[in-house]
C-alpha cells in the first residue's frame, strides 16, 4: 500500500514538508524554491545529478542547515521556530545515514552505536550491549564491533552509520546515498533492509540516491531535483512510465528520462555543452566568475 | 571593472582586518557564553549530563603528553635566569639574591606563561586538529543530528581540561624553574646555593604563588577556547585543518602575552 499524493492528498498530514526552499551559498541559488511533501510510513527517493542540492535538501530537513526563505516542518512544527530543546526532542525521533557514514572516529564502531543510547536512555549497559548487537546483526556487521572506523572499509562504515540510525527506533529515515560505492549484493541487502524498516516497522524513509535499480526497488514515491528546483514529485509508476516511454512528450520529462536511463546523450548534456564554456573562455583576464564549479568532494 | 575600483585602498583594508578582529572576538565570546552555560547546567541541573569520563580523559590526554617537555624547558629556564644573573650581580656582592629573584619571575609568570606557551603547541594544537578533522568527515553534523551538542560534548571538557591542565602543570613549573636555578647554583658556588631555598621561601608569599596560577588559569582558558573555535570552524578539508592548526598556535601565544601584559599593569597597579 503506498501513499501517493493523486488519491489523498489530505488524509494524513505529512511527517516532512519543504516549503518554498530557497538556500543560496556565497549569493549562488543551490536550492532555489523547492517543495516537498513526505508522507507518513512511505519511502521516498530524491534523485538528481551530482551537484545539484540533494545532500543540502536533506540538511535542512534534519535542521542542521538553515534557509534562506521558505521553511522545513517536521512532524507538522516548523523547525525554525522550534527551541533549542525542541530540536533536540525532534532530532532523537528520526535517524540519518550521512553519505560518507560520519562515524565518529574515536570510538569503535560498538561505541558508536551505543553513543545516542548512552545519551539518550536510562538504559543500562548490559541492555545497550545487547541492542549494540542486535542493530549490528542487522546491517551485517556483528564482527566489527570492536573495531575502529579507520580499520573497516567505506562500505562497512556506510553500514555503521545505519546502525547507529537505527539505534533509537527513530520514526524517519534519512539517507544520503546508501548504497553508492558498495558491491551489488551488499547494496541490495541495505536496499531489503530499508524496505523491512519502513513495512515492518512503519518507519518513513526520505532516500537520496543514484542508483537507478535501487531506487525503483525502494520508492512508493519518487521526486526528481534538477538545477535546485523540484522538477517532478510523482509516484514510482509514474516515473517508471517516463522511463520506458518515448521521448518528446515534454521537455520536463525528457530530461527525467535521460537520468533515469542513464544515457549519455540528452538535455541534461546538451544544457552543460551550451551553458558555461563559452562564459569561462570569454571571462578568463576580469570580470566576476559567471559559474562556480561544486567543490564537495 | 577597472583594477582600481577591485584592489581596496589601505584604508579599506585596515578597516576589514579590524571587522574581522572584531568579528573574531566576538566569535571567541559567544563560545565562552555557550561553554559557561553547559558547563552550569552540567554541573547544576539534574538530567542535564556533564560528561566526568570525559573531563578526565581530555585532562589526562593534554596533561601526559605535556609534562616532560614542561618539565624539561622548565629546568633550564631556571638555569639560564640563574647564569645569566650572575655577570650583574656578582660585582655587587649580591650573587645570593638569585633565589629570590628566580622565586618571584618563576612563580609570577615564567613558570604559568611557558607552561601555557607549550600548551598552545601540544593541547591547542591537537584539539583544533581533532574538531577540524571532525568537522570535515561531517561528525559534527552527525552529533548534532544524533541531539548531542558539540559544545556540551566536544567543546566544555576540552577547555575545562586545558585549563585545569595549565594550572596543574604550572605548579610544577614553578617547581621546575627553582630546581633549575638551583642545579645551576651548585655550579656556581656557595653563595648561590647554600641556603637558596630558605631565601626563596622567604622571599615568596601565597600572593606570587596565586596570582601565578590565577593567571595560568586564563592563559589555559584562552588556549582552549581558541583552539575549539578556530577547530570548529574549519572549512574545506585538509588544508583548513593544518590553517587550523598553525592559528591556533599564533593566536595563542599571542593571546597568552597580551592577557599576561595586562595582568602585570594591573598587578602593578593594585600593588597585588
Ligand atoms: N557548506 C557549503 N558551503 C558552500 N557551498 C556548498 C556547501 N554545501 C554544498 N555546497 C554547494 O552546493 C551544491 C550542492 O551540494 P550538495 O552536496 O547538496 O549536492 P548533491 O546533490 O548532494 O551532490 P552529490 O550527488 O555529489 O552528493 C554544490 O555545488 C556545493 O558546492
Ligand atoms: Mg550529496
Amino acid at each position: 500500500m503506498s501513499p501517493t499524493s493523486e488519491d489523498n492528498p489530505s488524509r494524513e498530514p505529512p511527517v516532512v514538508r519543504v516549503i518554498d526552499l530557497v538556500k543560496r551559498f556565497s549569493g549562488r541559488a543551490v536550492l532555489d524554491g523547492v517543495n516537498l511533501e513526505v508522507l507518513p510510513g512511505e519511502t521516498m527517493v530524491v534523485m538528481g545529478p551530482s551537484g545539484c542540492g540533494k545532500s543540502t535538501l536533506l540538511r535542512h530537513m534534519i535542521g542542521s542547515m538553515w534557509p534562506d526563505a521558505g521553511r522545513v516542518d517536521l512532524f507538522g512544527r516548523d523547525l525554525g521556530e522550534m527551541s533549542e530543546a525542541e530540536l533536540d526532542q525532534a532530532r532523537k525521533r528520526f535517524g540519518i545515514l550521512f553519505q560518507s557514514g560520519a562515524l565518529f572516529n574515536s570510538m569503535t564502531v560498538g561505541e558508536n552505536v551505543a553513543l545516542p543510547l548512552r545519551e539518550h536512555t536510562n538504559l543500562d549497559s548490559d541492555t545497550i550491549d545487547i541492542i549494540v548487537r542486535i542493530k549490528l546483526e542487522l546491517v551485517g556487521l556483528r564482527e566489527a564491533l570492536d573495531r575502529m572506523p579507520a580499520e573497516i572499509s567505506g562500505g562497512m562504515k556506510k553500514r555503521a552509520g545505519l546502525a547507529r540510525a537505527i539505534a533509537l527506533d527513530p520514526e524517519i529515515l534519512f539517507y544520503d546515498e546508501p548504497s553508492a560505492g558498495l558491491d551489488p549484493v551488499t547494496s541490495a541487502e541495505i536496499d531489503h533492509l530499508i524496505m523491512d524498516l519502513s513495512h515492518k516497522l512503519g518507519v518513513t524513509s526520505v532516500v537520496v540516491t543514484h542508483e537507478m535499480d535501487s531506487a525503483f526497488r525502494i520508492a512508493d514515491r519518487m521526486a526528481m531535483l534538477d538545477c535546485g528546483r523540484m522538477l517532478k514529485v510523482a509516484s514510482r509508476q509514474e516515473f517508471e512510465d517516463i522511463r520506458d516511454g518515448q521521448v518528446g512528450k515534454s521537455p520536463a520529462s525528457d530530461l527525467i528520462r535521460q537520468f533515469l536511463r542513464g544515457e549519455s546523450e540528452g538535455p541534461i548534456t546538451a544544457r552543460r555543452l551550451s551553458s558555461g564554456y563559452a562564459e569561462d573562455i570569454l571571462s578568463v583576464g576580469g570580470g566576476e566568475p559567471t559559474r562556480s564549479e561544486s567543490n564537495d568532494a | 571593472m577597472s583594477g582600481e575600483q577591485m584592489r581596496p585602498n589601505m584604508a579599506e583594508r585596515v578597516g576589514a582586518q579590524a571587522l574581522a578582529g572584531v568579528r573574531y572576538c566576538g566569535g571567541m565570546t559567544l563560545l565562552l557564553g555557550r561553554s559557561a552555560r553547559w558547563a552550569f547546567r552540567g554541573l547544576f541541573v539534574p538530567g542535564v549530563r556533564f560528561g566526568r569520563e570525559a573531563l578526565a580523559a581530555q585532562i589526562i590526554r593534554i596533561g601526559m603528553r605535556s609534562l616532560g617537555i614542561v618539565v624539561l624547558v622548565q629546568v633550564f629556564i631556571g638555569v639560564i635566569l640563574a647564569l645569566q644573573m650572575t655577570p650583574p650581580l656578582a660585582p655587587w656582592g649580591q650573587v645570593d639574591k638569585i633565589a629570590n629573584i628566580i622565586g618571584v619571575a618563576g612563580f609570577r609568570m615564567l613558570g604559568p606563561i611557558i607552561t601555557a606557551i607549550v600548551l598552545s603547541g601540544f593541547a591547542g594544537a591537537s584539539i583544533a586538529a581533532e574538531l577540524g578533522t571532525m568537522v570535515v568527515s561531517e561528525e559534527i553534523e552527525a552529533l548534532e543530528a544524533t541531539a548531542l551538542n558539540p559544545i556540551r560534548f566536544l567543546v566544555v571538557p576540552r577547555v575545562l581540561a586545558t585549563l585545569v591542565v595549565t594550572v596543574l602543570l604550572s605548579i610544577v613549573a614553578d617547581i621546575m624553574i627553582a630546581l633549575g636555578g638551583y642545579l645551576a647554583g651548585l655550579a656556581l658556588g656557595p653563595e648561590v646555593h647554600v641556603g637558596y631555598w630558605q631565601r626563596m621561601r622567604e622571599q615568596l608569599d601565597y600572593r606570587d604563588f596565586f596570582t601565578g596560577l590565577f593567571q595560568a588559569g586564563v592563559f589555559g582558558l584562552l588556549i582552549g577556547l581558541i583552539a575549539c573555535y578556530e577547530g570548529l570552524k574549519v572549512k574545506g578539508g585538509a588544508e583548513g585543518v593544518g590553517r587550523a592548526t598553525t592559528m591556533t598556535v599564533v593566536y595563542s601565544i599571542v593571546a597568552i602575552i597580551v592577557a599576561a601584559c595586562l595582568f602585570t599593569v594591573v598587578f602593578y597597579i593594585y600593588e597585588v
